[in-house]
C-alpha cells in the first residue's frame, strides 16, 4: 500500500508553499479584502508562471496532463495561504466542465487561455437565497442567448467567461458565455469574505453556447461539483493546519496567570480537537484524491465524506482559532478573522454543510442500491 | 498513490492466506462473526480453550507473535508483514483478545529489560498460549497519575517483598505471570523511586479477585499482595528505573489498542437503514442524516488514517503522530452512537433482553460499555494532553507534586 502523495506531489506543495510564503503574505489578501483590488493580479501572474493552472489540464489544449493529485496540494497550499485568486473558479470548475463536456472547439478555445491563466473562468448556478434545487433556476436560454440573473457568482467580477446553468426548452442546460461580450452587466456583491471576488449577474440575450447535451445540465453539474468539492477540501484542510499552528504559537508566546496560556487543560484540549478534526479531515482528502485521480466507482462518497470533514474541520479550527488568541483575536489588525471569513466562505461557495452531508447518504444510499 | 501490495508483501500475503485456508478453525467463524461488542462468541466451546488452541497451532507453524525474533517464538517479521498478518487472520484474530496484553505489551517490555536466560524462559510460552500475562499498573489512587502508585516493594536479601493492591488488571483471573510496577523509595520525587518486577501470578501471598463492572460484566479484576516473594533476577530496569520501563509498555498499549478500534459506524447504518420512523425510514429523516454523515466521516477518517500509517510501515517508517487519534475519537463516538441508537426506539430502548431487544441488544451493550472506553489504556483528557504537549509542542501543565519527595505530596487523605 502506498497511501501518500509522491516525491514529485511534495516537492510541487513546497514550491507552491514556498512561493506563496514570499508573495502572498496577509498584506496581499488584506489589500483585496479592503478593496483596493479585485484580485492579486501578479499573484495569478505568477502562479501562471509556475503552470500551476495548468495541472491538470491535458497537454493536448495546452495544459500539462500531471493529473490531479498535483492539484489537490497545490489547493491545499492556496487555502493555507488565503490566496486571493480565482483558481477555484477558473480551474476546479469551469476547466473542469469544460474538460469533462466541452466539445473539441469548446475545448480548443478556451483550455489553453484558462491553463495560462489569461482568461479567468468561474461557474454560475446560484439564483435564490436558499439551498439551490432545479427549481430555483430560472435564468433562461432559447439555445442561442441567455437572459436573467444569477445572484451570486464567485469571481463573477472578474471572470472572462461562465459556465452558466439555464432553463432551456429541453430542461436545465450548461452554456459557455462570453462575459466581456454585450449584454452583459455585472455588480460585485459584499460577502463575509471579500478578499474573494463576489458579483451578481445579469444577462440580457447574451450570446451563449450550449456545453454538453442539452437537459442534462443539473446531472453535469453534480458531477463537477463532486470533482470541484475534493479540491475544495485541500483548501479548507490547507487553511485548518494554518489556523492551528497560529492558535499554537500563540499559545505558547502569550502569558497569563504567570504561564504561557498553552499550558492551560481548557485550551489545550480545544486545540487537541482542532488536531484531531483536521487529521480526520486530512485523511479522507487523501482518499478523495485518490478517487479523483483515478476516477473511482466511489468518487461521489469519497468527495462528500472529504468535504463534510474537511468543511468540520476548517470551521472548528478557525473559530476556536480566535477563542485561543482571546480579545486580539477579534482585532481588524490580527489574521484570525480573515481564515474564519474564509472558512465560511469555503463552506457555503459549493453548497452549505447540510447539503453535503445530505449528498453524502444520497451517494452512500446509491452505491448500496447498485 | 496506490492501494496494492509490493510483490514482497503479496507474496508474503499469499504465504498467510494458504496456511489460514488450510488451518484456520472454520467451524467457529459463524460464532466469531456475531461476537458482540467486547464478548468474544464461540457459540458451545470454552472460549479459553478454543484460544489458547489456536495460538498453539498457530505458534507450531511460526504464526504466533510474528514480529518477535524467533528464538522467543515469533518469525522475526516486519511491521507491516504484521500489519498483513492481521488483515488476513481477520475473524479468527477475535480468539486472541485473551493474548493481547500478554503480546502486545509484557512481551516487549520483557524483551527489552529482561535477562537474556528470563527471555529464553518466558517469551516462547508467552507467544505460543500456553501461558498467560497481565498488566500490573493502576491503583485505586493512581490512575491517571500512574506514577503516584503505592503498591510497595522492600528489598530483603537477595529478595523483594510487594505489598499493596493493583485495580482495573485484565485478565488477572487467566493470568500465569504480569509485569508489575512498585514503589521502591518513597523518598524521592514520584517518577524517581518506582521499579518494575516480573510476578508469578500463582505466588503465595498474590489474591486476585474480579470486579463486579457497571455493566454487569467482570472483565477486570483487583489484585491483592500480602508479603509476596520476588527474587532480585526478575527486576526488570534498574531500581528506581521502573517508569522508563512502563513507557516501553505503555508505548506499545496505544500501538496496540489504536488499530481497527470499534465506533459503532457498521451498526448504526444498518440500523438507520432499516428503522421506520414516524413519516418514514429513519435515513430520510434530515436530522438523522446528518449524524449518520458526521459518524461515517469520523469512521472513514480512522480507516483511511490507518492506511497512512501502513504505509509508513511499508515503507520502513514510523507511524506518523496521527495515529493518536482513534481512540479518541472512537471512544465518545460509539457512546453517541449508543445513545442515538436507544432514542429512535422508544421506550422499547431501554430493554437488554437480547431475544426481545433490536439487533439482540448490540446497542444497550455499547451504551453499557462504552464509558469504559473512554477511561482505559488513557483517558480522553489524558489523550488529549499527549496531543497537545508531545504532538503540537505545547507547555506541560503545571504539577503541584512537581520535584517532591513521594511521601510529601498531598494525597487528599
Amino acid at each position: 500500500m502506498n497511501f501518500d502523495f509522491s516525491d514529485q506531489e511534495k516537492l510541487i506543495r513546497d514550491q507552491t508553499g514556498r512561493f506563496l510564503g514570499d508573495n502572498c503574505k496577509s498584506e496581499e489578501v488584506r489589500r483585496v479584502l479592503e478593496g483596493n483590488d479585485s484580485y492579486a493580479r501578479e499573484l495569478w501572474s505568477g502562479l501562471a508562471n509556475m503552470g500551476l493552472m495548468a495541472t491538470a489540464i491535458p497537454e493536448a489544449y495546452g495544459g500539462v496532463g500531471g493529473g490531479y493529485l498535483g492539484l489537490c496540494v497545490i489547493a491545499e497550499q492556496l487555502g493555507a495561504h488565503l490566496a486571493p485568486v480565482p483558481m477555484s473558479s477558473s480551474i476546479y470548475l469551469a476547466a473542469e466542465a469544460i474538460t469533462l463536456y466541452g466539445d473539441e472547439s469548446q475545448k480548443e478555445t478556451w483550455l489553453p487561455k484558462l491553463a495560462t491563466g489569461e482568461t479567468i473562468g468561474t461557474l454560475a448556478a446560484v439564483e435564490t437565497v436558499q439551498e439551490m434545487t432545479p427549481e430555483s433556476i430560472n435564468v433562461e436560454s432559447d439555445g442561442k442567448t441567455i437572459s436573467g440573473t444569477k445572484l451570486i457568482v464567485p469571481d463573477g467580477g472578474i471572470a472572462d467567461i461562465a459556465v452558466v446553468l439555464a432553463r432551456s426548452t429541453d430542461g436545465l442546460s450548461m452554456f459557455i458565455v462570453d462575459l466581456n461580450e454585450g449584454a452583459v452587466s455585472r455588480t460585485n456583491v459584499d460577502t463575509v469574505d471579500p478578499s474573494k471576488n463576489s458579483a451578481s449577474i445579469t444577462f440580457n440575450g447574451a450570446p451563449a453556447e450550449l456545453l454538453g447535451e442539452a437537459g442534462n445540465g443539473w446531472s453535469m453539474l453534480q458531477d463537477i461539483y463532486d470533482r470541484a468539492a475534493v479540491l475544495f477540501a485541500f483548501e479548507q484542510i490547507g487553511g485548518a493546519q494554518k489556523v492551528l499552528d497560529m492558535a499554537v504559537d500563540y499559545a505558547k508566546q502569550r502569558f497569563a496567570f504567570g504561564r504561557p496560556i498553552g499550558s492551560f487543560q481548557g485550551l489545550k484540549h480545544m486545540m487537541a480537537d482542532m488536531y484531531v478534526a483536521l487529521k480526520l479531515a486530512e485523511s479522507n482528502c487523501f482518499y478523495a484524491a485518490w478517487a479523483l485521480a483515478n476516477n473511482a466507482a466511489d468518487l461521489s462518497t469519497a468527495a462528500a465524506t472529504a468535504r463534510v470533514s474537511a468543511t468540520q474541520a476548517f470551521q472548528l479550527c478557525s473559530r476556536d482559532n480566535i477563542q485561543v488568541h482571546g480579545g486580539m483575536g477579534f482585532t481588524w489588525e490580527v489574521d484570525c478573522h480573515l481564515f474564519y471569513r474564509r472558512s465560511n466562505y469555503l463552506t457555503l461557495v459549493l453548497g452549505g454543510l447540510s447539503v453535503w452531508e445530505n449528498r453524502l447518504i444520497e451517494s452512500l444510499s446509491a452505491s448500496k442500491a447498485a | 498513490m496506490d492501494f496494492s501490495d509490493t510483490r514482497e508483501e503479496a507474496e508474503f500475503r499469499q504465504e498467510a492466506r494458504q496456511w489460514l485456508s488450510e488451518n484456520a478453525p472454520t467451524h467457529l467463524e459463524e460464532s466469531l462473526a456475531s461476537s458482540g461488542f467486547g464478548r468474544t462468541n464461540t457459540g458451545d466451546n470454552d472460549p479459553l480453550a478454543e484460544a489458547k488452541k489456536w495460538q498453539k497451532k498457530k505458534s507450531e507453524a511460526g504464526w504466533a507473535c510474528i514480529q518477535w525474533p524467533k528464538e522467543y517464538g515469533g518469525r522475526g517479521a516486519t511491521p507491516i508483514q504484521s500489519v498483513i498478518w492481521n488483515q488476513e487472520e481477520g475473524i479468527y484474530g477475535r480468539l486472541s483478545a485473551t493474548f493481547i496484553i500478554g503480546h502486545g505489551m509484557c512481551g516487549p517490555t520483557v524483551m527489552a529489560y529482561a535477562s537474556e536466560e528470563l527471555k529464553q524462559k518466558y517469551l516462547p510460552k508467552l507467544s505460543s498460549g500456553e501461558e498467560i500475562w497481565c498488566q500490573l499498573f493502576s491503583e485505586p489512587a493512581s490512575g491517571s497519575d500512574l506514577a503516584g502508585l503505592r503498591t510497595k516493594a522492600e528489598k530483603d536479601g537477595d529478595e523483594w517483598v510487594i505489598n499493596g493492591q493493583k485495580i482495573w488488571t485484565s485478565g488477572a483471573q487467566h493470568s500465569d505471570y504480569g509485569i508489575l510496577i512498585t514503589r521502591t523509595d518513597p523518598e524521592v520525587p514520584k517518577h524517581q523511586g518506582l521499579t518494575m518486577f516480573i510476578l508469578n501470578m500463582k505466588a503465595e501471598g498474590v489474591d486476585v479477585r474480579p470486579i463486579k463492572q457497571a455493566n454487569g460484566d467482570s472483565g477486570f479484576n483487583e489484585v491483592y499482595f500480602e508479603n509476596v516473594r520476588i527474587t532480585d533476577d526478575h527486576r526488570l530496569g534498574a531500581v528506581g528505573g521502573g517508569w522508563q520501563v512502563s513507557l516501553t509498555t505503555l508505548m506499545n498499549e496505544r500501538l496496540a489498542i489504536g488499530g481497527g478500534i470499534a465506533t459503532g459506524y457498521p451498526e448504526i447504518k444498518e440500523l438507520l437503514e432499516s428503522l421506520p420512523l414516524a413519516g418514514g425510514k429513519a435515513i430520510d429523516n434530515p436530522a438523522v442524516r446528518s449524524k449518520l454523515a458526521d459518524w461515517h466521516c469520523k469512521a472513514a477518517g480512522l480507516k483511511n488514517t490507518a492506511s497512512r500509517a501502513i504505509t509508513a510501515l511499508s515503507k520502513g517508517d514510523t507511524p506518523g503522530p496521527e495515529n493518536s487519534i482513534g481512540k479518541l475519537v472512537a471512544g465518545s463516538m460509539m457512546q453517541d452512537v449508543a445513545k442515538f441508537a436507544l432514542d429512535l426506539q422508544g421506550l422499547g430502548g431501554i430493554m437488554m433482553d437480547p431475544e426481545v431487544a433490536e439487533g439482540t441488544a448490540r446497542f444497550q451493550a455499547m451504551l453499557m460499555r462504552s464509558p469504559a472506553v473512554r477511561i482505559e489504556g488513557g483517558t480522553d483528557q489524558i489523550l488529549r494532553n499527549i496531543i497537545a504537549e508531545r504532538v503540537l509542542g505545547l507547555p506541560a501543565d503545571m504539577r503541584a507534586d512537581k520535584g517532591l519527595p513521594f511521601n510529601k505530596i498531598p494525597s487528599g487523605n
